[in-house]
């Protein structure tokens, strides 16, 4: 049997399909679904070990990114979400997606019963919105998302509001319990696009099995996606794999889920 | 049947006793932009039925029959004369130069061609692509953000009122603003400084485009002082619809279903305000600007996507200009319509009924539903959290009916709506201007080195990155050819690739041309230039003519002024010469006239330079043979294909130097057709590592933008390059801006084969790719005219 992923929509999620593609590709059954069928019982989360929350402008990012969905999630499926994460199941925010796991407080989490925001996704220091590829560097960490991902990944951002910021206490047990997975490479401006702490780009929780970062991996899937793919040397020979860097984190899920969560 | 004159809502406009003088004071004063000729044939109508019209029906009727619903200039008879030459009748600008274009053409791949709201044209075994480029002018003079948010939300909607309804995959637009260093004190009374325009046209595309996760990428700004009280917003939309989901047809007893936001008072009377030219009082309009909300336009697709793959309706299209009367109106023509406007849900009370009817609120689509499909349709829009109302019913009666409270206030006869229009005879002169010369400045120089710093720092070359970055250019995951390419990511692409369905190697090519400039010195010339142009860019990035379509966007001054319309023929004319010669079709297409301002103290008028936006779409067979501007490889070869003319009349060369000219760029289709298959062929044989079209500020712009993408220098000899005519002038052979031409970068082991390969095409290899960021150019003679580094060039071309 494949794990099914459960990519989770409402009004103004609009990278759903990509991220569909994503997981398809990395052999999980997957399903699209709004929200509104999760609240009125129509889908069950429980049928499923992966969940998505993609990238987009979810409600229009009124208030601020990603707050309204991450209302709606922890009050109208606070049941279904708590065995969800209780029975190890993976979760991942991309882009929007991260911004309403962590006003949840599922990022970066405090033991599955206790949802509270503790670090917010700001403003970028720019002050407007970025859509640029960064180099990453990916960290020891227990995210299950990231295994055997390589030292250095390069993915494209699409977003205003992506800079990461949490009080100095949340910060340094960030850093003990090794929960940053993914760093902007360089310490500065314009490849940490937005300027966020400690240049954080994804993290997880302490079990590793929530994960929620501000690139897009699902913009990766094949080496044509890259920005570069032109000047490849080996292009002219047709030559070289087709895969794109950002399918592994979904492949990765898609074999967790396999061997522990079927 | 109880008569509208029982409703105090409701007004009767009295048309049957007025004179000449009244009718246009009921025109003027309604901002109705109905002409004499107009207003006595609705005199006439109404005679010979014995009454008077209402306010909801004269109100149908001049949106209806508004330049921006009907296209009068197009479609109306034209005498038009040139110095020397006998007087000519058009039957028609879009009939004889635009549509018999495609005709002839007659591509196979062309699925469906000016009649819907959107162009269709084949894309694979699944799928078809549905391609629009809207503009909102006016709107955006007066309120930036909101005219031009609600510019790319139209054009969205386009697409999704296409056969079934279309997936919007990709977005294009093309900017055209006042000079940004324009000082305040010689701002046109009542406009806004062309640096506020531009950064809410901006944010405004930026917001709407990024919300509905289309990406922005493809597009243009360019800068010119007679924008400033007039600049232009071109919205495009490109869409993917199924094969089986093209037709459309509406069937009396279908019900009319209103889907998605609700009515308000936002854009009454945007047709007809369109239909106008600009004054200094137009910005206390407000209420002609729309309201955007791109969330609601995403919940939308998302609802009527589903209903679409379920067959739940027969017929779609948006409310653009004029609301539900131009939605209701042109899906009944053919049978009849009953709509009963105290269900239209409304954003607050208090609107009359004409209100209701001709409101241009924002993210409304109008649907013919079978009734048994209602329960299906509605279970969908309430999963998705939208608003869907049924209005009324598609009839057989041939009237468009509408009632109010159980009153009838308009009982319109579709045949006199759609067909009672009496077309214009307009007059058209074309004279061709002189303007003073320049000459090359060989004698008084040695170095151009500063000139071409200039040329890339000016407004119109330099850098859009701070814009582009600002359009997510990368959501649904298909783009293949970014707009901003090379080794830092940062060079201009000539066009960008998507492969709209995942794991399909099928992709889809979008550029653009204009030329404005051009227009100074004859119009033919520009439009040639523009259609040249956007040619060029898809094949740079490895696209065939033998699959590309065009869209044709005219922005003119007003085309009462036989002048003006002069141009506009002249412009029509080329459109029709070099789309049949190049065999690439029209599939769709717009105008936008009455681009002109008027201060009402002076009586001071001013036109924008005539505009012709030329949009291109190809279908790419494998994105694997894309190639990129930016140089490769030190030690490639750079080769210029097509030959060169000293043409510099409207050039940015002369432009730096205060000179329009009088030489505007040729076009030789033959020449052109046969220099762009051939290098389409070398690029799809893989000979070609990169490729640049010689555009604004022709050979040296070219070269130095390639050299500075890719991170390398270059060592160029301008000996080299392929002439048309006898040039010594070495500002001329680097600048001009001839059609057709090309700049190519060959590995040494491709050299024969490519030589061979464009045997026959004129072409010349200018020398070297280096390892060192040093750019130099030698004269004809053997100096260097241009001696600098690419950061220096680069530099220069992003401080901007």
């Amino acid at each position: 049997m494949e794990p099914k992923a459960l990519i989770l929509r409402t009004a103004g999620t609009n990278c759903d399909a990509e991220t569909d593609m994503a997981f398809q590709l990395a052999g999980a059954e997957t399903a699209l679904v709004h929200i509104q069928h999760l609240i009125s019982d129509k889908v069950n989360l429980a049928d499923y070990q992966i969940l998505a929350i993609p990238g987009g402008f979810s409600y229009g990012d009124d208030i601020a990114a990603g707050i309204l969905l991450a209302v709606e999630m922890k009050h109208k499926l606070t049941d279904a979400l708590h065995r969800f994460v209780e029975e190890g199941k993976l979760i991942i925010g991309i882009c929007n997606g991260f911004q309403v796991l962590v006003r949840t407080g599922l990022l970066p989490g405090n033991g599955a019963s206790e949802m509270r925001q503790r670090a917010t996704l700001a403003m970028n220091t720019s002050a407007k919105f970025e859509c640029r590829w960064v180099d990453l560097e990916t960290q020891e960490s227990p995210c299950v998302f990231t295994k055997g991902v390589k030292t250095r990944v390069y993915l494209p951002v699409a977003h205003a509001e992506g800079r990461f910021t949490a009080p100095a206490k949340v910060l340094s047990e960030l850093e003990a319990n090794n929960q940053v997975v993914f760093r902007y490479a360089e310490n500065r401006y314009p490849n940490n696009p937005n300027g966020s702490d400690s240049d954080i780009a994804g993290i997880c929780d302490a079990t590793g099995k929530i994960f929620g970062l501000m690139p897009h991996p699902e913009r990766f899937l094949t080496k044509w996606n890259h920005p570069r793919w032109t000047r490849n040397p080996t292009n002219t020979q047709k030559i070289g794999s087709e895969e794109g860097d950002g399918l592994v984190i979904f492949k990765n899920a898609v074999h967790y889920a396999e061997s522990n969560l079927l | 049947m109880p008569r509208f004159n029982s409703l105090k809502m409701v007004k009767e406009i009295e048309i049957l006793t007025a004179d000449d003088a009244e009718l246009m004071r009921i025109s003027r004063e309604g901002t109705l932009s109905l002409s004499l000729n107009e207003m006595q044939t609705i005199q006439t109508h109404f005679g010979t039925l014995g009454r008077n019209p209402t306010d909801v029906e004269i109100e149908t009727i001049a949106q209806t029959w508004s330049e921006h619903c009907v296209h009068k200039t197009f479609k109306s008879t034209i005498l038009y004369s040139e110095e020397g030459k006998a007087p000519e009748q058009i039957e028609g600008l879009f009939p004889t130069f635009i549509q018999r274009a495609t005709e002839e053409i007659a591509k196979p791949w062309c699925v469906s061609v000016f009649s819907d709201n959107a162009g269709i044209i084949e894309f694979d075994e699944q799928f078809n692509l549905v391609f629009k480029v809207e503009t909102h002018n006016h709107p955006s003079a007066i309120e930036p953000y909101g005219g031009a948010g609600t510019g790319i939300g139209g054009v969205i909607r386009d697409s999704l009122g296409t056969g079934l309804g279309a997936k919007p995959i990709l977005n294009t637009d093309v900017f055209c603003f006042g000079m940004p260093d324009t000082p305040y004190a010689q701002l046109p009374k009542g406009t806004l400084h062309p640096k506020r325009v531009f950064k809410g046209v901006v944010a405004g595309v930026r917001d709407y485009g990024n919300r509905m996760g289309i990406p922005t990428a493809n597009g243009a700004i360019l800068f010119d002082a007679r924008y400033t009280a007039n600049p232009l917003v071109f919205c495009g939309n490109v869409g993917l619809i199924p094969r089986n989901r093209c037709e459309k047809s509406v069937e009396p007893g279908d019900l009319v279903v209103a889907i998605g936001g609700q009515t308000g008072r936002d854009g009454i009377h945007g047709a007809t305000f369109s239909s106008a030219e600009l004054d200094d009082t137009s910005e206390s309009l407000g209420s002609v600007v729309q309201i955007g909300n791109p969330i609601m336009e995403k919940k939308i697709v998302d609802a009527l996507l589903q209903a679409r793959d379920q067959n739940l309706y027969r017929s779609i299209t948006d409310c653009g200009a004029g609301g539900f009367s131009s939605a209701v109106g042109e899906m009944g023509e053919e049978i009849g319509a009953e709509v009963h406007l105290e269900r239209v849900s409304l954003k607050y009370e208090g609107l009359a009924p004409w209100e209701i009817w001709l409101s241009e609120a924002q993210e409304r689509m109008v649907i013919a539903v079978p009734p048994e499909n209602l329960d299906e349709l509605m279970e969908i829009c309430a999963a998705e959290v939208v608003e869907a109302t049924v209005l009324g019913t598609f009839t057989d009666t041939h009237r468009l009916q509408v009632f109010y409270e159980g009153t009838i206030v308009a009982d319109l006869e579709m045949e006199f709506l759609h067909h009672g229009l009496p077309m214009p005879v307009k007059e058209a002169v074309w004279e061709p201007p002189k303007h003073p010369d320049m000459a090359s400045r060989d004698g008084e120089t040695e170095n151009y080195t500063h000139d071409l710093k200039q040329l890339l720092a000016s407004p119109n070359i330099a850098s859009k990155e701070s814009v582009i970055r600002q359009y997510d250019h990368g959501v649904q995951g298909g783009m293949v050819i970014n707009p901003l390419v090379g080794v830092e990511n940062d060079g201009p692409s000539d066009a960008c690739v998507t492969t709209p369905v995942l794991g399909s190697r099928k992709g889809v090519i979008v550029a653009n041309g204009i030329n404005p400039r051009y227009s100074d010195v004859d119009p033919y010339l520009s439009a040639a230039a523009a259609i040249d142009e956007a040619l060029r860019n898809v094949v740079a990035v490895g696209g065939t003519l033998e699959k590309t379509a065009l869209l044709d966007n005219f922005c003119w001054g007003n085309p009462d002024k036989p002048d003006r319309l002069g141009e506009l023929v002249r412009a029509a004319r080329a459109c029709y010469d070099i789309a049949t010669a190049y065999g690439t079709p029209f599939i769709s297409g717009k105008d936008s006239l009455y681009n002109e301002y008027r201060d009402t103290t002076t009586g001071e008028q001013r036109a924008i330079p005539s505009t012709l936006l030329i949009s291109a779409i190809c279908v790419m067979p494998d994105i694997q043979n894309a190639v990129t501007m930016d140089v490769k490889t030190p030690g490639n070869f750079i080769y210029v294909v097509g030959n060169t003319y000293a043409e510099l009349g409207g050039s940015h060369y002369f432009n730096i130097h205060g000179f329009v000219g009088n030489t505007a760029p040729a076009i030789r289709p033959s020449e052109g057709k046969l220099t762009m298959e051939r290098l389409s062929a070398a690029i799809n044989s893989g000979w070609v590592r990169s490729c640049h079209d010689c555009s604004e500020g022709g050979i040296g712009v070219a070269a130095a933008e390639m050299a500075f993408a890719g991170g390398y220098g270059m060592s160029l000899r301008l000996d080299a390059v392929p002439t048309g005519e006898h040039i010594d002038a070495d500002d001329f052979l680097l600048f001009s801006e001839s059609n057709s031409r090309f700049l190519v970068e060959i590995e040494p082991q491709h050299q024969h084969t490519y030589e061979n390969h464009m045997a026959g095409i004129p072409f010349g290899c200018l020398g070297t790719v280096s390892d060192t960021p040093e750019f130099v150019i030698k004269g004809k003679t053997g100096r260097s005219i241009i001696e600098t580094s690419i950061h220096t060039l680069k530099s220069a071309w992003q401080d901007f």
